[in-house]
């Protein structure tokens, strides 16, 4: 698995490219607010809305803040809250799916019907619901939103155990006097780990779009913390005085959405060849 | 006829679900309609609580709301006092259909016609080209798209109105900016469905045969191809609803996207579970006709 890893994000000249745009982009959140000259929330008195200059790398917005830091920050909260989210519905994916596969039969039935059922909600309705329920806590609602992304890795995980249930290795364990317990923790969690790991690389681009759509839309961050979404629901109302506001975080954020996606798809594509899509 | 019964009787069963659900989650919540900025007098507050029935018991509130559900009626505002829900409802649902449903048109034909063009050339130029605008399509969401169609046709060109409505011209910007983003995705799975229709036994029967391409691909490989992009409507119809939000949000539409939007906010509880009610229903009638046409479509599947 590990030599398909590295050919996966390093053999070919686009997949390369992409490892190192979306390792620079996490490089530029962890390390430009630690040195860059600006705090994300000081203001520079003497360069309001000015556009791109050598102090202010990419200008600043309508109440003088370094867009440059600003957007840093803001990726580290988007990043900081999809791979949060992204570990909760994995937390809650992978046992529930291993759960139902193993168990198979009417259980299986029941809980995947659930799972349908919750498939044909509307992404949004569910959202909303939550943020109704949680109110303005942040990190409580984006733990909410991992509470909700959990179904295509439970899914998966489900179908996987299905069919390593049924495997030769399986049943030769078993018969050779196995427990359950053994069964479980040697076979069956090994062989379900690498797939877990692609849905969930697949779930962060997900839950980066997510977060971007609620902080938009006023019911995600809230200024003045910064986050990808913030910064465009910023520059979308200025952009026709400052249309660097926008344009720079959307860019940050389609780019790593972009790369994350890829990056996913081929992660898929290799460790995962039953479930290949188009 | 028997299978359709059922299913419907699924769908209700599902609806009801919905309902309890929601209500719960909205009436277990901590923290009232009423507690807001400025404290009422007890007295205020009490009557207020008894005018909306929240003073009963929770298992009464329910039954009252059921009852009242099964005349149509979602019951008064919280927020907007001379208001009832289904007055916002009436107001803002022609203009969210009228957006949702064009924009579900054009990202299908937009999609087909793209994936169909990528998919006749595989591994050429067009190919690489379109699929590569397809990914950076998909990486850009409409909180993005939305914003720059109004930069670029509206203030920038001045060619259409940047919100508001009126007039069809208002119409389509919003149209447009929510289409785009899943005219990516459809295109994605289209290509995909045509070129492993393509490699039927049927079609390369009926290409040897000597077919012309174009009665090929609607006779033969475009039939195949839709069972796929049927079976993913749903989908991508509750994904256009969470598009239209945005849209509406950008353009300043009044669409319950909109409403729902700001009675989140606000906390209009009422208003939220009666947007969230009529989504729900939209979507589960729009899959249960998409699971018609699927059996229709596919002759595996007995009818």
């Amino acid at each position: 698995m590990t030599s398909r890893l590295t050919q996966t994000l390093f053999g070919s000249i686009t997949a390369r490219v992409m490892t190192t745009l979306l390792c620079c982009i996490v490089a530029f959140v962890v390390f430009v607010p630690l040195l860059s000259g600006w705090e994300a929330e000081a203001v520079d008195w003497d360069a309001l809305e000015s556009p791109p200059s050598a102090s202010h790398w990419f200008g600043t917005d309508l109440a003088g803040r370094d867009l440059f830091t600003r957007i840093a920050e803001g990726g580290r909260l988007s990043l900081g809250i999809a791979v949060l989210s992204t570990g909760i519905s994995v937390l809650i994916g992978v046992p529930y799916g291993a759960f139902a596969g193993y168990l198979g039969g009417r259980v299986d039935q029941w809980m995947m019907r659930f799972v349908d059922t919750l498939y044909a909600l509307p992404f949004i309705l569910v959202v909303i619901l939550l943020v109704v329920v949680v109110g303005r806590n942040t990190w409580l609602l984006f733990a909410g939103l991992g509470a909700v992304y959990w179904l295509d890795i439970a899914r998966i995980v489900r179908g996987q155990t299905l069919r390593i249930r049924s495997a030769g290795y399986i049943t030769a364990a078993r018969g050779m006097g196995a427990s359950t317990r053994w069964i479980v923790l040697r076979h069956l969690l090994p062989n379900v780990a690498g797939i877990a790991l692609v849905y969930a690389t697949l779930t962060v681009p997900g839950i980066v779009l997510a977060e971007s759509f609620l902080s938009f839309l006023g019911l995600g961050v809230q200024e003045p913390a910064a986050s990808w979404g913030v910064l465009i629901a910023d520059g979308a109302g200025n952009m026709e005085a400052a249309p660097w506001t926008l344009l720079y975080p959307a860019v940050f954020l389609a780019v790593t959405v972009w790369t994350l996606n890829m990056l996913g798809d081929r992660l898929r594509d290799a460790l995962d060849p039953h479930l290949r899509r188009h | 006829m028997h299978l359709i019964a059922r299913r419907l009787v699924t769908v209700g069963l599902t609806f009801l679900v919905i309902v309890t659900l929601i209500f719960l989650l909205l009436r277990l919540t901590p923290g009232g309609p009423f507690d807001g900025e400025r404290a009422l007098p007890p007295e205020v507050e009490a009557n207020l609580r008894a005018a909306y029935h929240l003073d009963k018991p929770l298992a009464e509130q329910y039954g009252l709301y059921l009852a009242k559900l099964l005349q149509g009626d979602l019951g008064p505002s919280f927020r907007q006092k001379d208001f009832t829900v289904n007055e916002l409802v009436a107001q803002g649902l022609p203009v969210s259909l009228i957006v949702g449903a064009s924009a579900l048109v054009l990202a299908l034909f937009l999609g087909m016609v793209t994936g169909t063009f990528a998919a006749l050339h595989p591994g050429r130029f067009i190919d690489v080209a379109l699929m590569g605008f397809i990914n950076l399509g998909l990486a850009i969401p409409g909180i993005i798209v939305a914003p720059i169609c109004v930069l670029v046709f509206a203030v920038l060109l001045g060619w259409l109105p940047a919100g508001g409505i009126g007039t069809p011209q208002h119409y389509v910007l919003p149209i447009i900016a929510a289409a785009l983003p899943y005219a990516a995705a459809i295109a994605r799975l289209w290509r995909g469905a045509v070129l492993e229709a393509l490699k039927e036994p049927h079609v390369l029967t009926a290409r040897a045969k000597g077919l012309p391409p174009s009665r090929l691909l609607f006779r033969h490989v475009f039939p195949v191809a839709a069972l796929p992009l049927v079976s993913w409507l749903g989908p991508l119809a509750a994904g256009l609803l969470t598009g239209t939000v945005v849209v509406e949000q950008v353009f300043e539409l009044p669409g319950i996207g909109r409403y729902f939007v700001q009675a989140a906010i606000n906390r209009d509880y009422t208003l939220v579970m009666g947007v969230a009610l009529v989504f729900a229903a939209l979507i589960l009638i729009f899959n249960f006709c998409v699971d018609l046409v699927y059996r229709l479509l596919d002759p595996r599947i007995p009818v």
